[in-house]
């Protein structure tokens, strides 16, 4: 009976998170890649992680706001001082008040957060047709599905829109979309880029290398953390290894 | 009190004034144990070594952690992302909850295995359930700390349960908010009572081991300490053997941590709270997840909360419901079968507590509530008086009689031993 019980639950389990990593919100199974950051000794792919924040910030920081990134963060991405410095200083926002008490705007720094494409997020849907276009920074861990979801969605735009589905004007068909109907318009093309390591700027690319790049603005201490429990683990190998050993030693008289 | 002898004049001075070392030595190292604990009896000492954990990293959280409305979020996201290590003191504390719970589950179902419940020891297992309480309440208002979505309305979920109850019902409610809804007033009184609960617990469990040294633990034959030779000393015997269960347990906890850390977690509480925006699916945490079937399994409000609270409520009963003289399974062949289909329900429930309350879900929710409470009302009472247990062996050393003879005592005694 025990056996049984047992076996049985860890097969539904093990059938139950399956099924959790594939399907999507909307129902559709989600179309999945393998990423560089993925398992024991996943690494993000650096030029992927540079390439990621040209296509962020050539399309996505038009609507989207990254508000928990600074612009000092960009480093890890492979950003050079002088780059960081000219990526905050094209946009501007409210300083603190001066001698005279006037607030004046003033040209971001590395050490503001990314500042957000409009003001407030009122302006941001009255800009969009009403929808409030979401922050990314944490869009990687905040859907079911993860990277694969956002990898998904990208590309899971219908030019024709099914049969029976019933798509109000302004927003378009996405099949991984819960409900469907999506605001943002579809965004990925070939060539909507241009990628300055020559890589071929192929829709699938840029899709892969975006969603490359909002995994690490949702985990940037995924490597630290990875690379740490590499480490911890083998001393924990060897430490339980001795207590086993002593353990041994200790109870070998006791019957 | 105890055989130990202070060589040091300044210790020995000390202790006659304030025995503080011979009662640590007495409880922490001479402390009778018996010699055939399998490494089921690693979980109460892991438990408590988690709750230390959850109280060093939560002190370091809160260091870094804004408890306002409009902040709580991106404080949290602060110490993930800008203080020193605090992406690990986070994971540790938000997967420490879970293994606590999977530790304590762990030893509640071991307790019921092996009868630990029954006589002497009542008291112990009601003291067990505060802790169990204690620590629902303490992760239910940890989980609303980050004010994430599922933070907002699990908290209002919950707390609107309350409001079943006629008359008193909806002014506990607000009592319970500080307000209208769940706002600011709510958040600061769960982190208030968040810091404060974990030394609730701490204190519990000091009582709880109080009331374990006092009646001595169960074991696994259920049978009890006769002579000397039945126990060990606590020290060395099971400060090494807990000390290797740590090790095991550290290596599945940080696997967690350092490869899946939000493998427990629900990925709507990344989107931070907005009371305006209901999320499709509202689901407790999965340690709460059983009760919450059990919850929605009744279609009316109030007797759903009944059942729920009931759920509980019925385990401080449990000494007197079950009616077996015998306390382990070992000796009691259908309690053995019927414990296992008890625990498949326990679990099943908990399947059914994350789906939605739709379809052949709500069925099956029903069956397996009625089948909890089954056990516990009927099964448990009436198994003792028709089950014939199998002989008991004379004493923790005399070999288990298995026909054989004494030469495989410490074999069957401890199985788990030499795995």
């Amino acid at each position: 009976m025990r056996k049984l019980i047992i076996s049985t639950l860890v097969a539904a389990g093990l059938a139950g998170t399956a099924g959790i990593a594939q399907a999507s919100e909307a129902g559709a199974p989600l179309m999945t890649e393998k990423w560089s950051w993925e398992g024991l000794f996943g690494r993000y792919d650096q030029a992927q992680l540079r390439r990621g924040f040209t296509v962020f910030h050539g399309v996505c920081s038009n609507c989207h706001s990254l508000s928990l990134v600074a612009y000092r963060n960009l480093a890890a991405v492979g950003l050079t001082e002088d780059e960081i410095k000219a990526v905050a200083a094209e946009r501007e926002l409210a300083d603190a008040p001066n001698d005279e008490g006037t607030v004046l705007m003033r040209a971001g720094r590395p050490s503001d957060k990314y500042i957000s494409p409009f003001p407030n997020d009122q302006a941001a849907a009255a800009a969009n047709m009403g929808a409030l276009p979401p922050d990314l920074s944490l869009m990687a861990k905040a859907r079911l599905g993860g990277p694969n979801y956002i990898y998904s969605l990208m590309l899971g735009y219908m030019d024709e829109v099914p049969e029976g589905a019933e798509i109000p004007e302004g927003k378009y068909y996405n099949t991984y979309f819960p409900g469907h109907a999506i605001s943002m318009p579809p965004q990925m093309m070939d060539d909507l880029v241009e990628y300055a390591d020559g890589t071929a700027a192929t829709k699938e690319q840029i899709a892969k290398d975006i969603v490359a790049f909002l995994n690490w603005t949702a985990e940037p201490e995924l490597e630290e953390r990875k690379s740490m429990g590499l480490k911890v683990m083998i001393f924990l190998a060897v430490l339980t290894a001795l207590f086993y050993a002593l353990k041994r030693q200790i109870w070998k008289d006791v019957h | 009190m105890s055989g130990l002898k202070i060589n040091n004049k300044a210790l020995a001075w000390f202790d006659q004034r304030l025995p503080i070392i011979s009662m640590m030595h007495h409880s922490g190292v001479e402390y009778p144990t018996p010699k055939n604990l399998n490494y089921w009896w690693n979980f109460g000492s892991l438990a408590g070594f988690i709750l230390v954990v959850m109280i060093l990293t939560g002190i370091f959280l809160v260091m870094n952690y804004t408890a306002h409305t409009s902040m709580a979020f991106d404080s949290v996201e602060r110490i993930m992302r800008d203080v020193n290590y605090g992406w690990l003191l986070r994971y540790l504390h938000m997967n420490g909850a879970s293994m606590f719970f999977i530790l304590v589950y762990i030893h509640i179902f071991r307790n019921m295995y092996y009868g630990s419940y029954k006589a002497p020891r009542e008291v112990l297992w009601w003291v067990g359930i505060l802790i169990f309480l204690a620590m629902m309440a303490t992760a239910f208002m940890g989980y609303v700390l980050p004010w994430g979505q599922m933070s907002f309305w699990g908290a209002t979920v919950i707390t609107n349960l309350f409001s079943a109850f006629p008359i008193v019902g909806d002014p506990i409610v607000t009592w319970l908010w500080g307000g209208f809804a769940v706002d600011n007033p709510t958040l600061n009184r769960f982190f208030s009572l968040h810091y404060l609960l974990p030394f609730v617990i701490f204190a519990l469990v000091f009582v709880h081991v109080w009331a374990l040294h006092t009646v001595k633990s169960n074991n696994p034959l259920g049978i009890d300490i006769k002579t000397p030779q039945d126990t060990i000393p606590f020290h060395p015997y099971y400060t090494i053997k807990d000390l290797f269960g740590i090790g095991v347990f550290l290596m599945f906890f940080l696997a967690f941590v350092f490869w899946a850390p939000n493998f427990f977690g629900e990925p709507d509480n990344y989107i931070p709270a907005n009371p305006m925006v209901t999320p499709p699916h509202i689901v407790p945490e999965w340690y709460f997840l059983p009760f919450y079937a059990i919850l929605r399994a009744v279609p009316d409000k109030l007797g759903g909360v009944l059942m729920m609270f009931g759920a509980i409520i019925v385990l401080f009963f449990l000494p007197w419901l079950d009616s077996s003289k015998v306390r382990s399974a070992k000796f009691r062949p259908f309690y053995k079968q019927l414990f296992w289909v008890f625990f498949a329900d326990c679990v099943f429930l908990g399947y059914l507590g994350g789906k939605p309350a739709e379809g052949w879900y709500v069925p099956a929710s029903q069956i397996a509530t009625a089948y909890y409470f089954l056990h516990f009302l009927v099964i448990l009472p009436l198994l003792g008086k028709f089950e014939k247990p199998r002989a008991l062996p004379a004493s923790i050393s005399a070999p288990v009689l298995k026909g054989g003879g004494p030469a495989t005592a410490g074999a069957h005694a401890q199985p788990m031993e030499k795995a």
